[in-house]
Parts: C-alpha cells; structure tokens; sequence
C-alpha cells in the first residue's frame, strides 16, 4: 500500500497492517481478495468431493443403504449447491480478481471495498449453507430447488434459498464491479478490441450475472416466502403455479451455465496462443462468439422443462434456440484448434489441461446438443445421462480449464514455477479419473438409471452395476489425483523453482510486472499500442511473419515498468486503503440470515441495524487522498477535517 | 463533476456507472414480481381481488411521489450551483414526500388485512403484497440515503463542489418513481379496468 | 424557483435543462396522472387500456429523459438501462405466454 495515509489529518484513520491477520481481514488488494477466494474454493471443493465420495459409496452396488434416503438427498444436494455455487463460480471470481486489473494496466478494481464486500458476503453465505447440517439437516430439494417441494418444510430449503440469495448479492456487487473496472479502467490505449480475451469473457460473465442474478435472487425470495412466512406463490391449492418457479429458476439457470463456462474459455484464450506461439486464430470471432452465447443464453431456459407443462410451440421454439447456440460454442472450439495448428506447441500442464478442456467439453458440448431434441431429451432427463452431460461441461471443461489457469497463472502469483512432473501425473490421473467417473454414466442413464434417487433399484442393478463401479474406481483415482495437486501447489509455493517475470514467453500485460507483482502492479502504467502488447514488446515481425525477438533496450519502453529505475516511477501512487468496514457490514449479514430463515424478528432487526450502523462507517471513514472526495483543494478544510466524527 | 471523471477510459464517473449498471439490473428484479402478479392477478383463491384497491388514495400517493422527483432533482440542480443551503431544502421535501407515500402503504396494508387480504390468502394477495413491499423497501431505503445525504451535507462528509452524490441519490430516487409509474398504472389501474368487467 | 437559475449557468451549460423546465416536466407529469386516474371515474370503453399503456410509457420516458438526464448524458447509460428494460419486457413476455398457454391447453 502506499504510505499516504499517515499524512491524513483528522481523529478517524484507515487501518494500513501489511501483514498478519488483520491485514487480511481489511485488505482491499484486488490480489490478496484474489487469493482469498482461492483458498476458500479449495475448502470448499474438498467438502464438495467428500460429498461426491459419499454418493458414490451409496451408489456402489444394488439396494444399498450406506446412507439414509434423508442423508442421501441431503449430500446430493449440498454437493450441486457447493460445486455450482462456492466452487466453480468463485473459482472464476478468484481469476477476475486477481488477474482483470493486472491484464487491463490498472492498479485495482474501481471499487475496492466492494470489491473486499463480495469476498466476505460469499465466505459467510457458504458458512450459513454449511451451517445447516448441524441446525436440523441441510437443504435436500437438489440444487435447483423445484417447488412445491422446496417450500415444504421438510425439505429444509430456506437455507437454500436464503444463502443462495446471499451468495447473488455477493455475485451482483462483484459484477458491477468488474463491468466498471473493464469499461473505465483500462490503460491508456488499450480499446476494446485490444483487451485479451480473457477480459473480454470477464466482461460478458459479468453482465450475464447482471441480468441473471436478480432472476434468480426473485425465485428464492419467492421460495422464502412460502416455505418460511406462509406465502402463496407455489401453492397448488389455491391456485399457484410450481411451473413458475421453474421458469424462473432456468431464466437464471440457463446463462448460470454460460457463467461458469465462460471464465474458462477466457482462461484457455490466454494459455493456447503462449504455449502455441502464435496470436489466438480470429481474435474477433472468439469475442463476437463469446458475446453471442451471452447473449443466446438468455434464450434457451425453457429447454430444462421440456417435460414439465409445455406447449408444442414452446418445446419447438427452445429446442431450435439452443441448437443455435451450439454455433458460436463451435466457433469457438474451431478457433482454438486453429490456434494450435501450425504451432510450435510446447506440452506444459498447463497446455495440457487447456488441451483436456478443449476435448473434454466438446464431448459435453455434444451431449448437450442431444437434449435439445424434444423426444430424446424426454429419454434423458432425470437420467444419469444428463448428470454426465453437465460434468463433462462443468468438470471437464470448467474444472479442467480453471486448473489450467491455475498452473499458467501460479508463477505470476507466487514468483514460482509449480512442479511440471508432478503437474503431469495430475493431469493424466485427473482425464483417466474424470472420464472413468463420468463416461460409464452416459450409458447407465440411457439404460435408465435415474438422477437424485438414493437407492439403486434391484431391477436396475445387473445393467446398470458395471457402470457405477467404474465411476466409483475413477472417483478414487480423482482423489489421488487431487492430492498431487495439493501437494504440488503447497510445496512449489515454498520450494519451486524460482520463475521470473516472464517464465512462459506470454503476451498480455500481466506478464510486464514483477512476480508476485506489487502491491501497486505497476511503478507506471503502461501504455498499449498493440493486442498481445507485450509480445509485441519483445517481438518484431520479419517479411514472412515470423516472430523475431527485439534486441534488450531496442523497444521503447520494455524495461520501464520493471521498476528498476526510479525515474519512471509515478510521483503518486495512490492506493486504497484497507478497511474494516466490509467485514464489519456483511458480519451483520449473518444474523439477518439466521432470523430469515427461523423467522425470528429480532435477529432479522439487529441483523439489519448491524449492516446499516456497518454502512455508515464505510461511507465515513475517509477515502484515499487524491480520491475526488477529499479533494486537495477543497473549499472548506475545516469543515473537512473537524467535522467528520464517529 | 467529478474531478476523476477525466482520468477514465469512458470519461465517465466509476461511481455513476456503477450505479447506472445496478438500476439496469433493477429492471429485472422488479419485472419478475410483477410478471408473477399478473399471472396470479385473477387468482385470488375466494379472498378478495382488485377490486379492494382505493384508487382515488393510492392516485394520490402516488401523485406525492411523482413529485417527489420534481423535488429531488431540484436539490441536484442546486447543488450543482453549489447552493447547499437550497439543496437540504430540497432533499428534506423529497424525503418528506417519500414518507407520505411509505405511511399511505402501510395505511393501505393494514386496511387491506383487515378486509381479509392477509399475506396467505392467495397467490394475488402474496404476490401483491411482495411486489409492493419490495418497492416500499426501496423508498425506505432511499428516505435512508436522503436523511444521511442531508445529515453529511451539514457535517462537511458531503461539499457544494460535489454535485456527484445528490445526483447519484437522485438517480436511484428516480429509479425507484418510475417503478411506480409502472406499478400504478399495471397493478392498479389496468386490472381495475379490465379484471372487474 | 426559477430564481435559482443564472444567465452564467446557461451559458455553461448549453442544453442542461434549468429549474423552469423540470417545473414544466413536472406540471405535464400531474397532468398525464390525472389523466391516467381519469380512468377509473369515466368509461373510456376499448380505448381505456392502451390509452393508459401509452400514459405510463410517456411519463416513463419524462422522469427518465428529464430528471435522470439520460437525453444529455453519455450514451452508455441509456444502453444499460434499455438492455436491462429490455430483458426484462421480453423473458418475462415469453414466461407468462408460456403459463398462459399451459394454463389455456389444461384447461381444454
């Protein structure tokens, strides 16, 4: 941080700890939050995967009873909550946090408190989530919460629908926030056909989460009226409509796939071109087609309800629409093909996962397109084919994607290369483990074994065995595979081999700065003039084409930001300074969910005072000098300096 | 303006384009329960209907918050000449007004449970009360933003050169008038018309 | 009120609307209201709903253009706001045709 705040005059001061706990918990550093929800996806996904374990027990063989059917619902449905919710979707806010700023030359998001307010809104509203295991058992309606079961009180969902709809605020404030940081603070030069693709899939997330998440945060609150305060909403009896709900949910649920698989194709726009060597194949293709599945997201919802109450002219409409949008998501996987042909391909983990993404989800993607056809979808659904389906987007593309840029991005982070061997056999163990988990499952759901059912039926069994056996054996492998993983991140951060600042020969900017970059990224912020602006930092074109390095000191500024020499550092670096208040606020957050969900008044009242009282420290403690808010050439000093008390 | 208005790559305040992407999203919350109200707006499950609306009383509550907006954007317009004094004048009216409006809903509310419209009665009864309610919160809110808005303007937290933040309470002000403009005439006037005949 | 304005404030300003005109927005706002309430008090026969449609969309249109500036502001603005409008008139359009339609089809 910078050190201006000692400077500051008046009675209240900002907390400025470099170190420690407290630093931490006041820390407004896009990079530190960054991490933060990256420590905390881990936690989760680790809860995430025992509940996968547990499933799989159950599921082993025929009319088992490993688990209750009350315990049973309970872990299926914690387990989609968790991997949706506090796993993949942060797992991409982890990305945006640290790596939007340093890609668009900026010094951090446009509103770092918030942006520290998302963070912690979203570690206490999984907290809440897993908190109802120990309060009369967790939510088991399954993650998509159909009514009227999810209003009965028997299916525990009012931590569902009131953690979820935390968890939306959370995802809401962090848009908001990146849509501003992309559109305002990019670096001099840097328009928007220059931003790497990653900002570019960054910005369309975010306004997908924009308009979906108020969808999604009406259909709980829908939920929570019913279930909690008597509300009537879903109620057959006198005359609601469950169909509604599913309406609304898959108004969300739709572009909520597009959510978290967009991330990941941003991730894999970065990697292919590096560890190909060549810029990414029709740069404005991949953008265009990026916005299109956005944009078509919105448009398919109704194909998950394809055996619900739905007219023939409806079933028809959505079933053509989401054919359609498997057109840009082609578009896309041709790209990155193109990319690689012709390359000079350099196999890292990190290509290989990227590599696996694309493979893997273009299985997923196929499957996909199968639903879309009204009389097989009528086949599938429910079935364990649609459970593979979705694991193949969300785990063999998201998952495997989103770990490809963990292995890209860890020598940015940490100043280190993470163990290539041991990556290796994460990778291998992790496609032999995923498609022996997921791939049998293609077959026993179009034999007819069916989703969220806890006992496998005994008419089932002789077909159906084999296949969960398998799934069962690629589980375990998974398990080992993701213990070298964690070994491989927790020893390379402390003993891996020293990387530099540019360990890959990469293009965007990020790769300009130190590893671990400054508190401040930049010393100066540079100026773009290309796409790829740092590859063309370092490379000129001869006649045919073909890269050549520019010599060390030739490029005009290459060096500068490197932060050796003084004189080009910025006279004033003005950093955010840490704060307590979005702690402090969304620590309010926690009784308000407790009482929503017992609706107990005075919870919900100190609840809210609590967040309120919590605002207004936010909005009073002074802002960072030079902010236009304690403008150096205010009019009215005293009034500034004597008046603001707490 | 904001000084650091210039330094943007849009030109733009982060602060009101932040803001204005949060009231984009706005339109969706408040489009789903008014979407739900219209599908349950006949649904009344043999409690009463639309015809316990008041219209002449909520024609006038919501004529006060209609011009409450006329008042909010004369306290930004005073502001904007760095005339504080006028600009709390301003901000209390427009927050006295929206007052008004909240006590005519809670006046609305309870004549409606006592006429037998509680909360459970039925689909419309529940989707009326959360699609009002929910627009209610927001004034509340907002009455919350212009009291701190008049309360920081008096402590200095708030100064004559910074236009910005009456605006930006105005905006969401504003934001939530036109909600009701829909509101009104949608979940008032319109079934009033067409559902009793 | 009009006394808050200064000849120096139009000459900064150019288009920015001045205290005169948001009173004239206002004063055009009553009216359309009252016209709207009309409704309720005379039979406007078939003519009642769109007429009232039409209102709501021109008030709509006056708080939003005048008292949110969005008709001198930047472009961006009125880009979110009619894309997040936008949205919303047409999935929620399509959700209740489609839950009428059940509605209907269960029905025969």
């Amino acid at each position: 941080m910078s050190s201006t705040t000692a400077t500051r005059p008046g009675r209240y001061q900002r907390p400025n700890p470099r170190e420690g706990f407290i630093s931490w918990i006041t820390t407004t550093d896009h990079k530190r939050i960054g991490l933060m929800y990256f420590w905390t996806v881990l936690v989760f996904f680790f809860f995430g995967g025992v509940q996968s374990a547990l499933i799989r027990t159950q599921l082993a063989q025929a009319e088992q009873s490993v688990l209750t059917e009350e315990i049973y619902n309970q872990v299926f449905t914690m387990h989609g909550i968790t991997m949706v919710f506090l796993v993949v979707m942060p797992f991409a806010a982890a990305f945006f946090n640290y790596l939007i700023p340093l890609m668009i030359g900026a010094r951090d998001v446009a509103f770092p408190r918030l942006n520290a307010f998302s963070y912690w809104v979203f570690l206490f509203a999984g907290i809440f989530l897993y908190s109802s295991f120990l309060l009369g058992g967790a939510p088991n309606g399954s993650w998509v919460g159909y009514a009227p079961l999810s209003t009965d009180a028997v299916s525990n969902m009012g931590f569902y629908a009131i953690g979820i709809n935390a968890l939306g605020i959370s995802s809401l404030a962090a848009s908001i926030n990146f849509i501003v940081t992309i559109l305002n603070m990019r670096a001099p030069g840097m328009t928007f056909m220059r931003m790497p693709v990653f900002i570019w899939m960054a910005l369309v997330t975010s306004f997908l989460l924009l308009f979906a998440v108020p969808i999604i945060s009406t259909a709980l609150f829908m939920l929570m009226f019913d279930g909690v305060y008597g509300g009537q909403f879903f109620e057959p009896a006198t005359g609601g409509d469950p169909i509604l709900y599913q309406h609304l949910f898959w108004l969300f649920g739709h572009p909520e796939v597009y959510i978290m698989i967009l991330p990941t194709m941003g991730i894999i726009s970065e990697t292919l071109p590096v560890f190909s060597r060549k810029p990414l194949f029709g740069y404005a293709a991949v953008v265009f087609a990026g916005a299109a599945i956005g944009f078509i997201g919105f448009g398919v919802w109704a194909h998950h309800m394809f055996t619900s109450a739905m007219g023939p002219v409806a079933r028809s409409a959505f079933a053509l629409a989401t054919m359609f949008i498997a057109v840009p998501t082609g578009i896309k996987i041709f790209n990155w093909v193109f990319t690689m042909w012709g390359g000079k391909l350099r196999f890292t983990t990190s290509m290989l996962f990227s590599i696996g993404f694309v493979s893997m989800f273009t299985i997923g993607g196929l499957s996909g397109v199968t639903h879309a056809i009204v009389p097989h979808n009528a086949q599938q659904h429910d079935t364990y084919y649609v459970v593979a389906h979705f694991h193949y987007v969300l785990f063999g593309g998201a998952l495997f994607g989103l770990i490809a840029g963990v292995y890209f991005w860890f020598p940015k982070v940490t100043g280190r290369l993470m163990n290539e061997t041991l990556g290796k056999w994460h990778f291998w163990t992790w496609l032999l483990g995923f498609n022996l988990t997921f791939g049998p499952m293609h077959m026993s759901g179009l034999l007819g074994q069916p989703r969220r059912t806890a006992v496998l039926p005994a008419e089932l069994g002789p077909t159906v065995e084999l296949y969960n056996l398998l799934s069962g054996v690629g589980l375990i492998i998974l398990f080992g595979s993701a213990l070298v993983f964690l070994y491989n991140l927790l020893a390379s951060t402390k003993k891996g081999e020293l990387a530099g600042e540019d360990p890959w020969d990469a293009r965007t900017l990020e790769w300009l700065t130190t590893s671990p970059p400054k508190a401040h990224n930049w010393d100066k912020i540079p100026t773009v003039t290309h796409r790829d602006e740092f590859w063309h930092r370092k490379y000129a074109e001869d006649e045919a084409g073909r890269p050549v390095a520019v010599p060390a000191g030739a490029a005009e500024d290459v060096g500068d930001p490197r932060g050796d020499n003084a004189e080009a550092l910025d006279e004033h670096i003005h950093m955010p300074d840490a704060s307590y208040w979005p702690f402090v606020m969304v620590l309010g957050l926690v009784p308000l969910m407790y009482g929503l969900n017992f609706a107990s008044a005075p919870l919900i009242a100190i609840g809210l005072l609590w967040a309120i009282i919590g605002m207004y420290g936010w909005i009073i403690e002074p802002l960072a000098e030079g902010d236009d808010d304690d403008p150096l050439d205010a009019p009215n000093p005293s009034a500034t300096t004597g008046a603001v008390t707490y | 303006m904001a000084a650091g208005a210039h330094e943007t790559s849009l030109g733009i305040d982060h602060r009101k384009l932040g803001m204005w992407t949060f009231l984009g999203s706005e339109f969706l919350f408040f489009g789903a329960f008014l979407a739900t109200f219209l599908l349950y707006v006949q649904t009344t499950a043999g409690g009463p209907g639309v015809e316990i609306f008041d219209i002449p009383f909520t024609s006038i509550s919501s004529f006060v918050l209609l011009m409450s907006s006329l008042t909010m954007v004369l306290a930004h317009n005073a502001h904007t000449q760095g005339d504080l004094r006028r600009m709390r004048m301003w901000i209390l009216a427009t927050a006295g007004q929206g007052a008004v409006f909240l006590g005519g809903q809670v006046f609305e509310f309870n004549v409606f449970v006592r006429e037998g419209l509680t909360f459970g009665t039925s689909p419309f009864a529940t989707s009326f009360y959360v699609l009002t309610g929910f627009h209610g919160a927001h004034v509340f809110i907002g009455i919350l933003l212009l009291l701190t808005l008049y309360t920081f303007s008096l402590t200095g937290k708030v100064k004559p050169n910074q236009p910005l933040k009456t605006e930006m309470i105005g905006l969401y002000w504003h934001f939530v008038d036109i909600v009701w403009v829909v509101l009104f005439t949608v979940v008032y006037l319109i079934p009033e018309l067409t559902v009793l005949d | 009120m009009s006394a808050t304005e200064t000849p120096q404030q139009e000459a900064e300003h150019g288009h920015h609307p001045t205290a005169r005109d948001y009173v004239n927005i206002a004063v055009i706002l009553g009216i359309l209201t009252a016209l709207e309430v009309s409704t309720y008090f005379f039979e406007f026969g078939p003519l009642g709903v769109p007429m009232l449609i039409v209102l709501m969309v021109i008030k709509f249109l006056l708080v939003v253009g005048w008292f949110m500036h969005l008709r001198f502001d930047t472009k961006v603005f009125s880009r979110l706001m009619y894309t997040g409008l936008a949205f919303a008139l047409v999935l929620y359009s399509i959700t209740l045709a489609a839950l009428y339609l059940d509605n209907f089809s269960a029905m025969t």
